[in-house]
């Protein structure tokens, strides 16, 4: 026998179900004004500094058919590559916002300011980039994966150096398609799969 | 950037993703198209994931975690069975989650949901909303009350029911703790009927969904009480973790 390890086992996920919307996107679901305050309806609020940016893009599962039930939350730093809370950060950037597909044709839209770098633990600089975490009906554990920016330099991130298949990398990373408008669509299955995270 | 890690509270641990279900499960239909078939990238996490959005109370409103009385505004109780359900929200660790946000959803008592999309038989209750929110306390303590959701049938398998269900989301200080589930009910037979049950393989982990009856918080001629813990990943920390890399 040996000792006893007291951890405890993290809660085991379930779907968030074709009805997540109620609870929090309450609006969006159809019931508006369920609270006084709805939250992370947008990343950003009047006067936050930097550029300001829309990503516009669909879900696809395995088929190549859109979801209309997918729900995302964006987490991510100011332009300077500050998180809410942190000394300096800009306090018009809350940083997490949850949007979602839309219910009849797919598309969804998250306007923000575009993140700044951010370091990791030993130093090395992150290119910004947006988290995210996906979930939907038929999705039994939220998917994490992350929005990078062609017109950043790339080429340094540890997370986008980690991905063997090169092929891969362009998953991650949204396309320009006019000033601050950029085009990133993720795929669960199939062709061009999304890298996603286990971080 | 300056010490960006001043107040290192360390990785998070990383997900042991067998306690989990798998992201692809032939039973639960809609699972087939929308799994990932490659790996998951793995990396230790950065402050994209350790660190995350905050709430305080000031967000909420008096009655956001009565789901009876929230949707009337005070004005009419919701129809159905009065519960109590209540918690803590831990970490792997074993310690308390403080001041985090906990939201629920369910389907009214009946088995419906308001919600555009659900178009079951039973009726929609006038004087029920289906969510509700609250904060943990310094104890990661929270509590809502609310009615026993009805179970209802889905399109899936043939005759595939829902046991009755509360479905949990929850924040942890850390974007990478980010977490969604549901509470089943102590003795539901359709827990071991239910294909999105059965996504948990490891039956402990099964089991933890499920609340117990708490007759110790239950009040008299009021409500009966289900007790749900939920764990959430827990930071590591060790004496040597502010460490440069490479030292």
């Amino acid at each position: 026998m040996v000792q006893k390890l007291d951890y405890l086992a993290e809660s085991a996920s379930q779907t968030a179900g074709p009805y997540v919307h109620i609870g929090l996107m309450p609006t969006y679901a159809g019931n508006p004004g369920c609270y006084t305050t709805e939250i992370a309806t947008s990343p950003i609020t009047d006067g936050a500094k930097g550029e300001l940016i829309e990503i516009t893009g669909e879900v696809f599962d395995g088929t190549g058919w859109a979801l209309r039930d997918a729900l995302i939350e964006s987490w991510q730093p100011d332009a300077a590559g500050k998180f809410a809370g942190q000394d300096g950060a800009d306090p018009a950037v809350s940083g997490h916002c949850r949007f979602a597909a839309d219910a009849d044709t797919g598309l969804f839209t998250l306007r923000s300011v575009k993140p700044g770098a951010v370091a990791m633990r030993g130093g090395a600089m992150q290119a910004p980039h947006i988290s995210l975490w996906i979930v939907a009906r038929g999705i039994n554990i939220g998917l994490q994966t992350r929005i990078y920016f062609e017109d950043e330099d790339n080429s340094n991130d540890p997370l986008l150096n980690r991905i063997e298949q090169r092929n891969r990398v362009d998953t991650l990373i949204a396309k320009k398609t006019g000033a601050g408008q950029y085009r990133f669509d993720i795929r669960l299955q199939g062709d061009g799969e999304t890298v996603f995270l286990d971080i | 950037m300056s010490e960006p890690h001043a107040t290192d509270l360390g990785p998070l641990v990383p997900r042991n993703r067998a306690v989990h279900p798998p992201a692809y499960d032939i039973d639960y239909k809609t699972s087939v198209p929308r799994s990932p078939r490659w790996s998951l990238l793995s990396m230790e996490s950065t402050p994209s994931e350790e660190t995350g959005p905050r709430f305080g109370h000031s967000l909420l409103g008096d009655l956001d975690n009565n789901l009876i009385l929230n949707f009337t505004n005070g004005k009419a109780p919701a129809v159905g069975e009065r519960i109590l359900m209540h918690g803590r929200v831990l970490d792997e660790n074993n310690r308390p989650v403080p001041h985090t946000l906990v939201e629920i959803w369910q389907a009214n008592a009946g088995g419906r949901y308001r919600h555009k999309k659900d178009t079951y038989l039973a009726p929609l209750d006038p004087n029920f909303g289906g969510c509700g929110r609250t904060i943990t306390d310094e104890n990661g303590y929270y509590e809502f009350l609310t009615i026993r959701p009805g179970a209802y049938p889905w399109p899936n398998r043939a005759n595939d029911w829902r046991p009755m269900h509360i479905h949990i989301s929850v924040y942890g200080h850390s974007f990478g703790q980010r977490l969604i589930t549901q509470m089943y009910f102590e003795g539901d037979p359709l827990i071991d009927r239910c294909p999105i049950a059965a996504t948990v393989k490891d039956r402990s982990q099964l089991e933890n969904l499920v609340a117990p009856l708490d007759m110790g918080k239950s009040r008299p001629l009021d409500f009966l009480a289900y007790k749900f813990d939920i764990v959430l990943r827990g930071r590591r920390q060790t004496m040597f973790e502010n460490k440069l890399e490479g030292m």
